[in-house]
């Protein structure tokens, strides 16, 4: 099959429902891996960049212009590194952990719709079906932890696991918000709700604090500062990872970043409108001019705030203690979600919020 | 239809993993040795298993969570068709929900969400 028909397959199946072709199915997935990789890279180079500007320093500067083929360097490095498997490790186990981890955040990466015309797997229950296989996640670190037959990586691991599973719940009840005022699990459908207005500040209030809570607990799902106690440097070495090293380590790594990712699209597409450009109910004007920019700009502009948001956080709060993360959790930010989600259900049965009836 | 790429990317995953785990064995030095291969404890000697009896605590919250994930499970449907279920649908809910918060009650009384 000649390139140009390739891609004439490709443009025919972007339009409505996509039908099963040899090259849609090749394209989609070789675009997947295209995109992980680039976005891996983009987003280590932005993370050590940020934070060296953060500090006052310059970061990488040597590797390319600006240092911007550092990642790539890294990535070669981590190639050439030699794999260490303990010999009291399970290693059936120790190989599968990364496995685990980089296959949910694949699986979630796929149901993301990144424009109105491009979205692998926008099935209608994809809000439901991103927090069932996200969830996966953590079993790669649960097994690498375990597997590894490392007390660091065993204690970093069970802390991991508890603090994933408890910030889920906080994470699901916001959610539940923003499908109780669209009415449908289907993320485009979430998406075209938004057309008259973001969720964020639509519903007034409920939208902005469920929209903190979703950032809160999303940020301690995927163990980043300061909710990093599965890694915490200081006290548990490297914790689930102290004994993988060269790939294995590269990709926990990079399903690390790929989830940060995930979780910024996520929380884009629900509480900011995904691909859909900045509209105010029936000004049209101002919404034609908004119409300019392409969706998919859009949808990586609000995507890239989240990630910045949560490299500022990283900078700017200390770590948590364990009985602190626990106590977040059980006793402020599930009370909190809970009453929002009634603030929400009475908001969505009276129509209580702006543009209810566009 | 929607689901056509799930089990694809599962195998592309793997492959992922694994094809570059054997690209780096191809390429990367490979000496493993008894001090080299032992369990990293911080430069010492490795005394023991780290495959043992663990807090109970982490189990308890496990067992909280889960109550409250299947939970969720109940309330996205509802939260999908609350404009067709209305005021009756909410009251059931509330219910419902104040039923499994009356058990989180109980836990946080009995110290269960205190950290030890």
């Amino acid at each position: 099959m000649s390139v140009s028909s390739v891609s004439q397959d490709i443009a025919s199946h972007l339009g409505s429902a996509p039908e099963i072709s040899a090259a849609y199915f090749v394209a989609g997935l070789l675009g997947t891996v295209t995109f992980l990789t680039v976005m891996a890279l983009i987003l280590i180079y932005a993370e050590r960049k940020v934070a060296a500007h953060f500090q006052c320093r310059l970061g990488p500067m040597r590797v390319g212009w600006h240092g911007l083929l550092q990642s790539v360097a890294d990535a070669l490095k981590l190639i050439l590194k030699e794999d260490i498997v303990p010999y009291s490790a399970d290693k059936f186990l120790h190989a599968l952990a990364p496995v685990f981890a980089v296959v949910a955040m694949l699986l979630s990466l796929i149901a993301i719709p990144t424009s109105s015309r491009l979205a692998l797997s926008d099935s209608n229950i994809g809000v439901l079906y991103i927090s069932a296989v996200s969830g996966l996640g953590v079993l790669g670190i649960l097994l690498g932890g375990w597997s590894s037959n490392n007390k660091w990586s065993l204690l970093g691991a069970m802390r991991a696991g508890a603090q994933i599973i408890s910030y889920e719940l906080s994470a699901t009840l916001s959610v539940l918000v923003v499908i109780m005022l669209s009415g449908s699990l289907k993320l485009s459908a979430i998406i075209h709700s938004q057309e008259a207005g973001w969720w964020i500040w639509r519903a007034p209030g409920v939208g902005l604090l469920a929209f903190l809570l979703f950032i809160v607990s999303s940020t301690a799902e995927i163990n980043r500062t300061p909710f990093d106690l599965a890694e915490g440097e200081s006290e548990l070495t490297a914790g689930f990872h102290t004994e993988y090293s060269g790939m294995r380590f590269a990709f926990f790594f990079l399903a690390e970043y790929l989830n940060l990712f995930v979780v910024s699209a996520l929380g884009a597409t629900l509480f900011l409108g995904g691909w859909m450009p900045f509209h105010i109910g029936n000004f049209s004007g101002f919404n034609a001019a908004m119409d300019l920019i392409p969706e998919f700009i859009w949808f990586m502009g609000k995507t890239a705030f989240l990630i910045f948001l949560s490299m500022w956080f990283r900078w700017t709060f200390p770590r948590l203690r364990v009985d602190q993360l626990m106590k977040l959790e059980w006793k402020v930010l599930m009370p909190i979600g809970f009453i929002n989600l009634l603030l929400a259900a009475m908001m969505t049965l009276f129509g209580f919020y702006f543009f209810a009836t566009t | 239809m929607e689901y056509i790429f799930v089990l694809p990317i599962i195998v592309v995953g793997i492959l992922l993993v694994f094809g570059s785990l054997l690209l780096s064995r191809l390429l990367a030095p490979h000496n493993p040795g008894p001090v080299k291969n032992d369990i990293y404890e911080c430069g010492e000697k490795t005394i023991g298993s780290a495959w043992i009896q663990f807090n109970v605590g982490f189990y308890l919250f496990g067992l909280i969570f889960l109550v409250f994930d299947v939970e969720a499970a109940f309330l996205f449907p509802w939260a999908t068709v609350i404009r067709e279920t209305g005021l009756m649908g909410l009251a059931e809910v509330i219910a419902f929900v104040v039923i499994l918060l009356i058990g989180l009650g109980y836990a946080w009384r009995k110290g269960v969400l205190e950290w030890v």
